[in-house]
């Protein structure tokens, strides 16, 4: 066995030169299609945070749109000049405008409710395994009782509650979704809790806050970056879902989601393009942020390595 | 002759490289004789067991060789050929009792299936033959049995519905693949007297494949030693126990427990069986053997003196150091 | 076996009294409790006459009391829409709801098994790339995505099935269905196929790792070696031992199949309860919206239930547990 363990050295000498970020974007960036779905992401997201400054027209600045414009079909020349690439909708905003400013919301709404699920599950999380006991118990049960209504129940319940509005959306998909957050970070903490290390940094007497920030959640940070990912995606297609059927944001807030309700009355009489458009949008959003997250857990879950 | 294998070679084409899990077997094991085919795990023998039937999935596939049963070809055989032989004219047995009974099926579908797989006979009489069967590998009221499921049996008893199933055929040939590792060792022996028994009576030939030469001692007429994918010595069983010739036996033997005197440290071959993948050139056994030499660069042939043979420069016939 | 069930019955129980709990304070601390029972144009007096008649000014476990007790007699309220019991409405809307789950459970089996089962036995075929490409796409699409392209498609452009309502229906077996119709068929085959899109993908899934990790197991090269053919050893062998799980899991998807119906139903005009709820809801016809959640939350529970009870049926092994116990 010694000889074994000397003949490894050497190898893992040469992986200590490469940064671990380093290794992990050129094993991320091996997959072809990985690459290509953080490009197409990275792209979307630049041009929906660019929109003000790249598209021909401010759809929701009255003065800018022209009710003649109404329902053009794609290619179509506006009554401002400029051509019309994705056609307009029934107010005779410019599609691709539309589309843009639509991305801007729904990524808002996507990430930041993401964000603060992921704060309080992590949280909740931390405290069940790091307590234990009755507390783990406890908050477990509440867990294990939301995950098993699926997610779309819980937000829909939570706007047949609360209303309309983009604050009560955001609330809905935040309580639709720490739980998955709180299920991820407990079990891996778990793991990590158990590990020689953390008992040895309790017997040093390092505090509970030093263990938790500094030794268990770096290790949580993998699966929840993972489970971020894929959550931010299926957020955003919540979202849109609520508003396409009229419970989520409200007409002053045009995500996605209201752009396809607002075509859809348009596609019986073949005006495809007014919800067909946006609807690509959101496609591409949510299956290339799936695809980027998909691959991430691949490359970062340490069971899958070869 | 039963079967006659000669220079099998099987190998693995994984993306790790090419695993060359048999690499030069010859045996014969005729009409009623019991072959023990010995080795550590991992030297190939239970791949040679599944060569034989034809079982080898992808990316392994048998590159070389031959293997004649009863005078017809096996390598190369058409599917419908080798699905006509399995279970029929060879039968198998596996490790695991747990693992080799499918935990959702009855015992007499799995039983009634395996013969109505290769005769046109009705439901009834196979019922009564599966019934038969269980009876002559001693399971008492195997008509309960029949309607039971793996789980509501235990181990030793799995194991002997899994040699009824491999005799229901009266195939000409079984291949045993350890089937009595996973089994307590009382069992272990009524399990091995049992098979011992139904081949004598049947006629039937039994290649035993073991890593614990103590148990085919007992029960095989010849024995077979494999040391990484290669047949490393063969002989009538007691001459390979008696007069080991090849370092790799020797040091087999040595290792038994009831070879070492009490209150010593077991003896034990120093050194790992070497990585599949990246065989060394010359003998395999060559970084474990103490007899390594400069010779022992060059890959031994196989040395023949009647039903003898070995594969070393440097045999050990003589005694037992 | 009657102290599993039991058991389990007494967790269900406790699981929709903690959901009364929820949607109450919920509906009366979170939202107005009066705009949740009165109707919104009602003046200043019928308000008052309301809270002392609703007993609004009682302390708030005396209301939840009373919310609770007229729960278990069958009153969730009345709709301010239609006037009848917001209950009554919900089970009239049911059976549409139930039918098109059902129908779209058989589809995700019908459809995802096969498509798994060929996809687990040549895994590096071109066909089970694309199947398996395809079912990631199931479960990322936004189903109401592919319901759009569903009538874009299969209503506008070729005009072959119609693109909203349920169709005429028909009894068979005491059961009023559109299934017993072709009009019936052709109102229900793209809602069915839109709601089943996530269960096609989950079935492929779960049938091509259940086919590939039989396929390796000693059990399945055990019966080679006896000599069977591979379609007795893939229909009988690998599905019997890997139909268990995919029933089971694709059972437990019945309760989401109707929370997601609420999409599919919006999106087709189906007039099961799920449209309803998105129209209460947006007609501020609360009591309806409450009434919904209730029985949503109830057929949840007991669709749990019964798979847990079904899965102890079916595997042998549970059975034999609870023998023990």
């Amino acid at each position: 066995m010694s000889d074994l363990s000397s003949e490894g050295q050497p190898e893992e000498a040469r992986a200590a030169v490469e940064t671990p970020f380093r290794r992990f974007a050129s094993e991320f960036f091996e997959s072809k299609v990985a690459t290509a779905a953080l490009v197409l992401l990275s792209l979307i997201i630049a041009l929906s945070l660019l929109a003000p400054w790249i598209t021909p027209q401010n759809p929701y600045d009255l003065a800018q749109v022209d009710v003649l414009d109404g329902r053009l079909p794609p290619g179509s020349q506006a009554f401002a000049g400029y051509t019309m690439w994705l056609g307009s909708d029934g107010a005779g905003r410019d599609l691709f405008s539309a589309i843009l400013y639509g991305l801007r919301i729904s990524l808002a709404v996507g990430v930041t409710s993401g964000f603060i699920a992921l704060l309080i599950g992590m949280g909740v999380g931390l405290i069940a395994a790091y307590a234990g006991g009755r507390v783990e118990t406890v908050i477990m049960r509440v867990v294990d009782l939301q995950l098993s209504f699926p997610a779309t129940l819980v937000a829909l319940m939570l706007v047949a509650i609360l209303g309309k509005g983009i604050d009560k959306i955001i609330l809905a998909l935040v309580v639709a979704q720490w739980a998955y957050y709180a299920r991820t970070v407990r079990a891996s903490a778990l793991v990590e809790r158990r590990k020689e290390y953390v008992e040895a940094a309790a017997c040093l007497g390092l505090s509970h806050g030093r263990i938790v920030f500094r030794h268990i959640l770096p290790n949580c940070l993998a699966p929840l970056i993972v489970v971020g990912t894929v959550q931010v995606a299926s957020a955003i297609a919540l979202e849109a879902t609520l508003s396409f059927l009229g419970v989520g944001l409200p007409q002053t807030e045009p995500s996605l989601g209201v752009l396809i309700a607002n075509g859809f009355e348009y596609m019986m009489s073949g005006r495809y393009w007014i919800s067909v458009f946006p609807g690509l949008a959101l496609l591409l959003t949510v299956v290339t942020i799936n695809l980027v997250g998909d691959h991430l857990r691949d490359v970062l879950n340490p069971r899958l390595k070869r | 002759m039963t079967l006659a294998v000669t220079g099998l070679r099987t190998h693995f084409f994984t993306r790790a490289g090419v695993v060359k899990a048999v690499d030069g077997v010859d045996f014969t094991v005729g009409p009623g004789e019991v072959l023990g085919l010995v080795g550590e795990s991992g030297s190939g023998k239970s791949i040679t067991g599944f060569s034989i039937l034809g079982l080898i999935d992808p990316p392994g596939r048998v590159v070389e060789g031959s293997i004649r049963f009863q005078g017809e070809e096996l390598v190369g055989a058409s599917e419908a050929a080798m699905r006509a032989i399995r279970g029929n004219r060879i039968a198998m047995i596996f490790q695991d009792p747990m693992m080799t009974l499918n935990p959702v099926l009855r015992i007499d579908t799995q039983m009634i299936e395996a013969i109505q797989a290769h005769d046109r006979i009705d439901r009834d009489d196979a019922h009564r033959r599966a019934r038969d069967a269980l009876g002559q590998v001693g399971i008492p009221s195997p008509e309960e049995r029949l309607r039971a499921y793996p789980h509501e049996l235990s181990g030793g008893m799995r194991q002997r519905v899994a040699i009824a199933i491999a005799f229901l055929n009266e195939p000409a040939l079984i291949i045993a693949d350890e089937p009595t590792t996973a089994l307590d060792v009382t069992i272990q022996a009524q399990i091995i007297h049992e098979a011992q028994a139904l081949c004598r009576h049947s006629g039937t030939a039994l290649i035993w494949i073991t890593h614990d030469l103590a148990v085919v001692a007992g029960l095989a007429d010849r024995i077979a030693v494999m040391y990484a994918g290669r047949v490393v010595e063969q002989g009538a069983t007691d001459d390979v126990i008696d007069r080991p010739a090849h370092p790799y036996t020797v040091g087999l033997l040595g290792s038994a427990p009831s070879a070492n005197p009490r209150g010593q440290r077991l003896r034990q071959i120093p050194g790992m069986p070497p990585n599949v993948l990246s065989l060394p050139e010359g003998c395999a056994f060559r970084a474990r053997c103490e007899h390594a030499d400069p010779a022992c660069m060059e890959a031994p042939r196989i040395s023949a003196d009647g039903d003898r043979a070995y594969r070393c420069h440097h045999p050990r016939i003589g005694g037992v150091p | 076996m009657t102290v599993f069930i039991i058991r389990r019955l007494m967790q269900a129980v406790f699981v929709v009294f903690l959901m009364s709990v929820i949607v109450f304070f919920g509906v009366n601390v979170i939202g107005n409790p009066i705009d949740m029972l009165v109707s919104p144009d009602a003046d200043q007096q019928d308000i008052a006459e309301a809270i002392a008649r609703l007993g609004l000014d009682r302390p708030i476990h005396e209301q939840y009391w009373r919310f609770l007790m007229g729960a278990l007699e069958g009153d969730l309220g009345r709709s301010f829409i239609f006037g009848e019991p917001a209950l009554k409405l919900i089970l009239a809307h049911m059976p549409a709801t139930l039918e098109l789950a059902f129908a779209s459970l058989v589809m995700a089996l019908v459809i995802g098994i096969p498509l798994g089962l060929y996809a687990g036995l040549y895994p590096d075929g071109i066909a089970s790339r694309t199947i398996m490409a395809g079912s990631i796409l199931g479960f990322s699409l936004p189903t109401f995505w592919v319901g759009l392209m569903f009538i874009m498609v299969f209503a506008v452009m070729l005009g072959w099935l119609p693109s909203t309502g349920r169709g005429d229906t028909a009894v068979i077996l005491g059961i009023e269905t559109s299934l017993a119709t072709r009009d019936g068929w052709s109102h229900i085959l793209m809602p069915a196929l839109n709601l089943a899109l996530t269960n096609i993908a989950l079935a492929i899934r779960l049938t091509r790792a259940g086919v590939r990790e039989a396929m390796g197991q000693d059990y399945v090269k055990f019966a080679r070696a006896k000599g069977l053919s591979t379609r007795r050893i893939v229909f009988v062998h690998v599905l019997k031992n890997i139909m268990i799980p995919i029933v089971t899991v694709i059972g437990l998807e019945f309760g989401a199949l109707i929370a997601f119906s609420v999409i599919t139903e919006t999106i087709f005009a189906w007039p099961g309860m799920g449209k309803l709820l998105i129209d209460s809801i947006i007609q501020l016809d609360r009591p309806v919206v409450v009434a919904y959640l209730m029985v949503v939350v109830l057929l949840f529970v007991l669709i749990n239930l019964i798979v847990d009870i079904v899965y102890s049926i079916l595997d042998p092994r549970v059975r034999l547990q609870d023998q023990r116990s």
